[in-house]
């Protein structure tokens, strides 16, 4: 059921209406049967998965949190007559006790992730090698699996840490790892967040559901006005490499860095808008990738809470893992300073990196974008000093164009290392962005030309307008450091109204579905 | 605290560390920063620092990081 489907502004309308109406300490239990449904719609076989990564996780949390509860009851009881060491061994101990059911649960779930989405890829790679012939397994890929598996093993993780008290209701745990809105393409919420509001009684209050609405509305239009539009052009673009080079690269660099942003934030939009409107508090997931000065900034502002995972429960545990502080003091006494400091953190980042592109995506395109991350993320860290350096020898750099500039780089840089996953395949994404420096064509972008692409000019137009309001909205966010809904709901009912009806007519009128369009599927829906 | 101050000027000698306690929220500490300066502390103090420790809270500033590697040592 995509997002931009008659059948889910149906649903979601019908849910609205029952959650209002029946008693507020059944909400919950609506949310859960509406998530069902939703994730039934992909294909009821595909609720096994989804079933087997909710029973185990829950079943190994409270198990973890069970042992940390007797463990500490017991702790408390006896502290005083423990000495120092016996304390240490008692507390060793107790997290020996839940290691078992962690690590089963967290290879399980892998597992079954590894699976269903890398087996082929695997098979790929071993067939091209040893120019074998094994057939391919094609698992039909369960809705969602990236993101829910994250989900739940986030939440094992801070079980197992005893930074999160285990849900101790296997009803209330199957809505957070299927909570409808965000099963397909995030945000990752964290449990300690999301149970704030997800199991809450909610009453009707319209301000908070007109803003739900206009955040909704904001992200169809981006959704259909500008994202799926642009897509024409891109596919136009991207099929054809050898007849699109030169400055046609940078024209596709910067289509697909709209509707990619479009599509993603728009999704996003919607996720967040419906929460609001059942009263659900979701983390943002995007907070204006594209006024990031650099690469580092760029992973704080885009795709956050997936960033953020990666960071929590991959980056820093391996850097300050044992055998990596062994490694940084050895070689530290054998190499240096300057070395110990660094090894871990680039052994960690390389991990993080090549897990982060094959998240994305059983193929090597997205594996060597995930490379080409970490090496700019490194050469960043490495000319830090040097950046400063400059800055403080030229004070211009102070001022705000040089931010624009910054921007600007910034942009062009991710947009380049985003060809990638344009094109899906890597010797010909390196080739393209090489004609950029070999072929000319400049003039042919700035020509009737563009007008082959798959868009007409009124095509042009729309989109023009569409990333005038997204700039304009964002330098708002950007400036005021709060969502430009506040400035319409200071307005009042009659200006918030306005605002929605303005977004769905524009939508309406402008969006690209109906005859001769196909509302395409988001594209963060396949990782 | 002297060699903790010694640690956090190395990694950025333009901040005062005496006086800032938004560290991460400012983020003027980045993760590449934190695992430097967790190696560091682990060197000089003999402290490991768990991941379950790398929190805001105990980032934010030089005197709630030193809380922290009193706390670890006072466990050790």
């Amino acid at each position: 059921m995509l997002f931009t489907s008659y059948e889910f502004i149906a649903f979601l309308c019908g849910l609205f209406i029952l959650y209002y109406l029946i008693p507020k300490k059944f909400q919950w239990i609506l949310l859960l049967v509406g998530s069902a449904v939703f994730y039934a719609w992909a294909g009821i076989r595909f609720l096994a998965y989804i079933g087997v990564t909710t029973v185990t996780t829950w079943y190994a949390g409270t198990r973890i949190s069970g042992i940390q509860e007797a463990g500490n009851a017991y702790y408390d009881a006896h502290k005083k007559e423990m000495d120092k060491e016996a304390r240490k061994a008692y507390k060793a101990d107790v997290k020996k006790k839940t290691r078992g059911w962690f690590l089963a649960c967290l290879l399980l779930n892998l597992g079954i992730l590894a699976v269903v989405k890398y087996t082929d890829f695997v098979i790929d790679n071993i067939n091209a090698i040893f120019h074998g012939e094994i057939s391919f397994l094609s698992f039909a890929l369960p809705m969602g699996i990236s993101f829910y598996t994250f989900k739940s093993m986030g939440y094992l993780i801070d079980v197992y840490r005893g930074k999160t008290k285990a849900q101790s209701n296997l009803a209330k745990f199957a809505l957070f790892v299927s909570f409808f809105p965000q099963i397909i393409q995030g945000p990752i919420s964290r449990y300690d967040k999301l149970s704030e509001t997800l199991y809450g009684e909610h009453a009707f209050d319209p301000v908070r559901i007109r803003s739900g609405l206009m955040r909704i509305a904001w992200g169809f239009f981006k959704k259909l006005v500008i994202a799926d539009r642009l897509l024409a052009g891109v596919k136009t673009l991207s099929a054809k490499p050898e007849e699109y080079q030169g400055a046609y690269v940078v024209l596709i660099i910067l289509f697909y860095a709209i509707e990619l942003y479009a599509d993603f934030t728009g999704g996003i939009d919607i996720t967040i808008g419906v929460g609001e409107i059942f009263g659900i508090k979701m983390e943002e997931n995007f907070i204006t990738p594209y006024f990031s000065k650099n690469i580092n900034e760029y992973w704080t502002r885009w795709h956050i809470t997936m960033g953020a995972w990666f960071k929590d429960y991959i980056f820093y545990p391996l850097s300050v893992s044992q055998p990596m502080l062994k490694l940084s003091k050895w070689s530290r006494d054998h190499m240096g300073k300057a070395v110990g400091k660094r090894v871990t953190v680039y052994i960690a980042n390389i991990v993080v990196w090549f897990a982060t592109g094959l998240w994305h995506g059983a193929a090597w395109n997205f594996i060597v974008w995930g490379m080409l991350n970490c090496v700019v993320t490194v050469a960043s860290y490495e000319m830090e000093p040097l950046y400063k350096k400059f800055h403080t020898a030229l004070p211009c750099t102070n001022r705000g164009w040089y931010d624009v500039f910054q921007m600007f780089r910034t942009f062009w840089l991710m947009g380049a290392i985003r060809i990638l996953d344009v094109y899906r395949n890597v010797p010909t994404s390196f080739k393209q962005v090489g004609t950029i420096f070999t072929t000319g064509g400049w003039g042919s972008i700035f020509s009737a030309d563009v007008l082959k692409l798959g868009l007409t000019g009124a095509d042009y137009l729309v989109v023009l307008i569409g990333c005038i309001l997204m700039i304009a909205v964002s330098i708002v966010r950007y400036r005021q450091k709060d969502d430009i809904r506040v400035n319409f709901e200071k307005r009042g009912v009659v200006c918030v109204s306005a605002v929605i009806l303005l977004l769905v007519f524009a939508v309406l009128i402008f969006g690209a579905y109906g005859v001769g369009y196909d509302a395409t599927q988001f594209i963060y829906n396949q990782f | 605290m002297e060699e903790l101050l010694e640690i956090l000027s190395d990694l950025h000698p333009e901040v005062d560390f005496t006086d800032c306690d938004t560290l991460i929220d400012d983020k003027i500490l980045d993760s590449f920063d934190i695992i430097s300066l967790i190696t560091e502390i682990n060197s000089e103090f003999d402290v490991a620092i768990p991941a379950e420790e790398i929190v805001p809270e105990n980032f934010n500033s030089a005197q709630a990081l030193y809380a922290l590697i009193e706390k670890l040592q006072d466990e050790d």
